[in-house]
């Protein structure tokens, strides 16, 4: 195959002109399948302190947890739960041992024990039930997948109906996802069954092994990380958003039928009142004129660069500044759908630069804001419980000149010099940071207290509790941590470095003068005040008002009685006039 | 006078060896007066050439000597005569003294404001510092640089320096040593900057087109503890420069309309969903809050008397090890926390845990509420800024962080776990070892290239420079982008010099276009002259959607065996059809039809697969009677040749040929082509 340098340079960079964009699934249908036999309900022993827990209970528990923060952060999502290895059933298709949950009294779920389960196996009833479920919503706009618990690891010999299901499930676009719980007596061995059941993921089988989750932590982060769907932002190689800001949206309701309200945007053309269609012409007032532009030559003018990244250049990691961001960044993953070989050459890209310690700078073409942006190699990391940072690229906007603002440069003076610290300044600092280290600080480890407060208060509204909750804030610093002595001293010695040992008299003292120059000034308007009244004193107000002669009076004068009469003194002649009427009451 | 009004004055070196850089030069000044025409139209504007034939200034008149100095534009208000003047600067021919501009430009200034105007005053010096500066009649140059430092403080005018350093080698070592640490003593004693700049794209974004006045996000006590306080200030360091806002346009005023404002009001209505005719006035809505699916309706009294509320603060919440954040978390547009002007204690304080901060690799956490009665908390790190000059305190930066709803954590397979054929082999790694040190955006010996503080944005650009044109010409087509911000968005032709590097790992790495996906949008004649590969993944089979040239009949063959759809079993077959006629048509002395052949035999494979016997016999029927007078003849005799007849009635039982009749088909083509 011939390739141009051009194309294979841009191809390298991910960068294709005519790379489709992927439309994005923009709503998820997920139904969770929770295994309710017998063995699910087998306490287990090795922990002393989870007596009673059972996997069943730590399966609900998970799925219940996903559901608070579903409804904050994908509240346009659909769910269901459905059990299966039930005595009772309840499901549209009438199948035996499979009870469709109804997801509203969501409330009660976690008394939800009353699924004694039996015998016989209905795996693939409840897998049918899921999937009926799911046939609602097209492929375009949704994605769908069945999340299922189970420690059972072989349900049953395999059926010759069974890839056919697979592959209608996977023609349907649903996938199928599965979080083992380790077997009280051995491993979950994936290979058993599930290894058709998840038929693509075959490639990952190691990963649900290693993960099969023991404890109701693990479980829970494990959940966490598959409740998002990986996004497509751009199918580049293979993005995904990695960040995303929350908020709650506004409905408008009718106040009355608190039905929603539809908006209705309507055009009115200033000069003549007549009702518009979008105008397809926008304009800028230049030199006191108008510039008229059509909307086509503003979206020409922001095509700098087809729809893409185009590598430019290494730069070694240091030059990227802690002031160089400013929009929550975006994760690659390199994909081999489209062009055979990129994975290769972003691994090989990837290796490079972190032996050689180097961020790729790049200008992402996109039609909203082209930028520039730095790619910043990211090495897999895992734990204990699984993967920590995935392998791959941070993708980082970088500011424009424009953007970038210099405010430290605006107090240049001499004393900066004078201001720069001893060593021992600098030692008592450093002690003090050793003293309030926080060890296994996590950049998440906080959750939004606003949001929480949002999400808390909406419940208690909506469940027509009368008692608002209390929110705790884990924002706040540590109070109790911070009274430490230790903390304590070394906050006290580096006090008394940088400023002196008797700040807080001085601080004082400085405060009581401006409140000392702050009442001479309130005496001062006092004496006016005062003066005021007297000569307001001397003239017959009432009279004059009703002869009409307040306005033979000089300012100076009328101004007399508005201090006198605390009123304001601003204005001409006539608003003084008239606001010494109206405080006269004529 | 208004607060932010500035007071500028260019100092232009226009000397021989600035001819290369002048066409830029033009281009910043005109964007920069352009902006002030926008922005600050109050903004005084002067411009004062270097480097002339002639000489024209106060100075000169007055005391003599200051030659080859020439204010062109004295200072005033700016004005659209200046964008002209500005766009055509004349080529000096005498090596300028950029000392003698300095003081020129200085003295322009004192005399328009005298001791008024502190702090809003600014020169602009751009030069590329290469030529010797005249020894003065007294003292030596040091103590001249000295004196115009001084002066520059007790007027509170700053300098902007803008060097040039384009061609090296040309000028003299020894010249650019001593003018280099002229500049620095100038920028070291008062309020001087300097940059250099090595490439065209670099003086574009080296200069502030735009005079913003830092506004404070807050001001007030940085807490440590409810016993240790610091003093700050906080403003942003950056902040998105947005594309201007343009207004919707009108054109239903009648043309005779002078004043006619051409605007357009936009209305906004909430209508009732059950009766879409009524109008729900604004005293009637109420707002509505989505959880989960139900939307639950909250007065707004009710919602403020609950709502979250936190006080107006900056808490530390402790120091972690920078390590513990990583850059990827940096979420939105950067403060700046600077100790309060004027306190020292203040300095000492920020300036000791900055450098401590630096020493021991930590980092601060902060919990900040900027304003009373905000509705939110930011949790963000604090990172130091030490100092680089002697004049300027340090700081911190201030970057926001996530919390634990804002961020997805996805898992994607670890690289180790691809097969081996996506794995580089040790010659494809050491190309890309290669590529990545020959790419090195910071080259020894030169600065750094696309450092974002002096990187134009391109977008911008190009919207002030059509504004211009289409002023003067409004039907002007928009203008491709300039040369010299392309180095923005294209690879920077000389650091690819050494080919053989770029060459070598273009031939390590092979790249494939996957005809499946590809083939579902990209334009035929991209796609045409790409080399078959055959898709082994079954799952891109699942979303072919239409027919591609370098595949067809595997597209054609996916899509009927789509099962997400019944609709694509007649789709596909459709798009066969259009295929072929489009193959049949196109083709020259019969260069198409053996894929044309290949194509109807699979769409009567296919027709015969899913009993559509009608669609195929139809099809062929058709095109037999369109073509068969044409030269198009010999396709049906090769369709004849390889027995390609009509379905028959045993072959699917809605078939309406009979089996004779379905094998005399071809025959009959041969009757007719003789």
């Amino acid at each position: 195959m011939d390739i141009d340098p051009e194309d294979l340079f841009r191809d390298d960079s991910d960068s294709d002109s005519e790379l489709f964009q992927e439309r994005e699934a923009n709503k998820e249908l997920v139904v969770y399948l929770i295994d309710a036999s017998p063995r699910m309900f087998v306490p287990f022993s090795q922990h002393e302190d989870e007596k009673g827990e059972t996997h069943f209970h730590i399966a609900v528990n998970c799925v219940l947890q996903s559901l608070k923060t579903q409804i904050i952060s994908r509240s346009y999502d659909e769910v269901a739960i459905c059990f299966f290895n039930t005595k009772e059933k309840k499901n549209l298709q009438d199948l035996t041992g499979v009870y469709v949950f109804n997801v509203v009294d969501r409330e009660s779920l976690d008394r939800a024990t009353y699924f004694p389960g039996s015998k016989e196996n209905t795996i693939y009833n409840s897998l049918w039930v899921a999937q009926a479920l799911l046939r609602k919503g097209s492929l375009k706009t949704a994605s769908k997948r069945i999340l299922m618990f189970t420690n059972e690891d072989d349900p049953f010999g395999i059926f010759p109906w069974f890839y056919d299901f697979c592959k209608d499930a996977q023609d349907l676009g649903i996938s199928i996802e599965l979080l083992p719980l380790s077997r009280p007596d051995g491993k979950f061995d994936v290979s058993k069954f599930y290894v058709g059941l998840l038929g693509l993921e075959s490639k990952e089988i190691s990963h649900f092994v290693s993960s099969a989750g023991e404890r109701l932590e693990d479980m829970k982060d494990q959940l966490k990380k598959r409740m998002f769907n990986k996004r497509k932002v751009k199918t580049l190689f293979c993005l995904s958003g990695s960040l995303l800001v929350l908020a709650g949206a506004v409905t408008w309701l009718d106040s009355v039928s608190n039905l929603p309200l539809k908006p209705e945007r309507s055009f009115i053309c200033d000069d003549t009142g007549a009702l518009l269609q979008e105008p397809a012409k926008r304009f800028f007032t230049y030199k006191g004129e108008k510039v008229l532009f059509s909307v086509d030559e503003l979206s020409e003018i922001k095509r700098l660069a087809p729809n893409c990244l185009r590598l430019l250049g290494f730069k070694p990691l240091d030059y990227l500044k802690d002031y160089h961001n400013l929009r929550p960044s975006t994760f690659i993953f390199p994909s081999d759908e489209e062009i055979f070989g990129s994975t290769r050459i972003f691994i090989a890209l990837h290796r490079s630069m972190l032996r050689l310690r180097r961020f790729a700078v790049a200008f992402c073409g996109s039609s909203a804001r082209p930028q520039l942006v730095a790619l910043i190699a990211q090495e897999e990391t895992s734990n204990s419980s699984g993967q920590v940072e995935p392998p791959g690229m941070h993708m980082i906007y970088l500011p424009y000149s424009d953007d970038i603002r210099y405010p430290e440069e605006h107090y240049l003076n001499d004393d900066a010099i004078a201001s720069r610290p001893t060593d021992d300044q600098i030692r008592k600092a450093s002690a003090l940071l050793k003293r309030i280290d926080l060890k296994n600080f996590s950049v998440c480890q906080f959750s939004n207290p606003a949001l929480q407060r949002h999400y808390s208060i909406l419940q208690a509204i909506a469940l027509d509790e009368d008692e608002m909750p209390e929110v705790k804030d884990e924002t706040l610093p540590d109070e109790e941590g911070m009274a430490r002595p230790g903390i304590v001293r070394a906050l006290e010695d580096f006090k008394a470095a940088v400023y002196g040992e008797n700040h807080d008299q001085e601080e004082a003292a400085s405060i009581a003068s401006k409140e000392a120059s702050a009442s001479l000034a309130s005496k001062k308007r006092k004496a006016i005040a005062d003066a005021a009244t007297q000569e307001s004193a001397n003239y017959n107000w009432v009279d004059l008002a009703d002869n009409g002669k307040l306005k033979d009076l000089t300012v100076v004068e009328l101004k007399y009685y508005l201090t006198a009469h605390n009123l304001p003194l601003a204005g001409k002649k006539e608003a003084l006039i008239s606001r010494i009427l109206s405080h006269l009451g004529k | 006078m208004a607060r932010n009004k500035e007071s500028l004055t260019l100092l232009l070196d226009i000397g021989p060896s600035m001819h290369n850089a002048l066409p830029d030069v033009e281009k910043i000044c005109s964007i920069l007066v352009q902006k002030k025409l926008i922005y600050g139209w109050n903004d005084d504007v002067g411009v004062v050439l270097f480097g002339t034939e002639e000489t024209d200034n106060d100075l000169a008149k007055q005391v003599g000597g200051y030659d080859h100095i020439v204010v062109l534009n004295g200072i005033s208000t700016v004005n659209r005569n200046l964008l002209g003047t500005l766009k055509k600067l004349p080529r000096g021919t005498v090596a300028g003294d950029f000392l003698d501009a300095i003081v020129v430009g200085m003295d322009l200034l004192i005399k328009k404001f005298g001791t008024t105007n502190k702090g809003k005053m600014r020169l602009c010096l751009i030069t590329d510092a290469e030529s010797l500066t005249k020894e003065p009649y007294e003292g030596t140059k040091e103590d001249q640089v000295g004196i115009i430092s001084e002066q520059m403080k007790s007027h509170g005018i700053k300098l902007d320096c803008i060097i040039t350093r384009m061609s090296s080698g040309m000028a003299d070592q020894k010249i650019l040593v001593e003018n280099d640490s002229l500049l620095c003593n100038i920028s070291r004693k008062g309020n001087a900057k300097i940059r250099y700049v090595a490439s065209p794209a670099a003086l574009l974004g080296a200069l502030r087109t735009r005079n913003i006045s830092p506004v404070t996000v807050f001001r007030g006590d940085l807490e440590l503890s409810s016993k240790m306080k610091i003093k700050i200030w906080v403003y942003k360091k950056t902040s998105e420069e947005r594309f201007p806002t343009l207004k919707k346009y009108s054109d239903k005023a009648p043309a005779s309309d002078r004043f006619a404002t051409h605007e357009v009001k936009v209305d906004f209505e909430y209508k009732s969903l059950e009766d879409p005719s009524r109008n729900v006035p604004p005293e009637q809505r109420i707002r509505g809050y989505r959880y989960g699916p139900q939307i639950i309706p909250v007065s707004s009294d009710q919602w403020e008397a609950v709502k979250f509320k936190p006080e107006k603060s900056v808490k530390l919440l402790g120091f972690t090890d920078a390590s513990n954040i990583m850059r990827h978390y940096f979420l939105k547009e950067v403060y700046a926390f600077i100790p309060e002007p004027g306190n020292k204690k203040a300095g000492v304080a920020v300036s000791s845990i900055a450098r401590a901060m630096r020493e021991t690799n930590k980092v601060a956490l902060l919990r900040c509420v900027w304003r009373q009665g905000q509705g939110s908390v930011t949790v963000g790190v604090l990172t130091p800024n030490i100092s680089s000059m002697d004049t300027m305190p340090d700081s911190f930066y201030f970057n926001v962080l996530p919390f634990a709803e804002d961020v997805r954590e996805f898992q994607f397979p670890s690289f180790s776990s691809f097969p081996s054929s996506w794995q580089p082999t040790e010659q494809q790694q050491d190309a890309a070892d290669n590529l990545v040190k020959m790419l090195d955006l910071v080259p020894y010996g030169r600065g750094e290239i696309l450092m974002p503080d002096m990187t134009p944005n391109p977008v911008l650009e190009r919207f002030f420079r059509f504004l211009e044109l289409k002023s003067t010409k409004p039907d002007s087509e928009v203008p491709p982008l300039d040369t010299s911000l392309r180095a923005v968005t294209e690879p920077d032709p000389d650091l690819s010099e050494n080919k053989s590097v770029l060459a070598d790992f273009r031939g390590c790495f092979e790249l494939k276009h996957n005809p499946k996906k590809k083939s579902s949008k990209r334009s035929r004649d991209a796609a045409s002259d790409e080399a078959l590969v055959q898709s082994s993944d079954p799952r891109d089979a699942a979303k072919v959607e239409k027919i591609g040239d370098t595949s067809p009949i595997e597209d054609f063959e996916a899509m009927i065996a789509r099962r997400d759809g019944s609709e694509w079993v007649v789709r596909g077959i459709r798009s066969m059809k259009i295929y072929i006629s489009d193959l049949l048509e196109n083709s020259y002395e019969g260069d198409a039809y053996p894929k044309a052949i290949d194509c109807l035999m699979a769409l009567r494979r296919a027709c015969v697969l899913e009993q559509e016997p009608e669609e195929f016999n139809q099809f062929l029927r058709e095109i037999f009677q369109r073509w068969k007078a044409t030269d198009l003849r010999g396709f049906f005799e090769m369709v004849a040749s390889k027995n390609i007849s009509l379905i028959s009635k045993t072959e699917a039982a809605d078939s309406d040929a009979t089996d004779s009749e379905a094998r005399s088909f071809p025959a009959k083509i041969d009757f007719s082509s003789q």
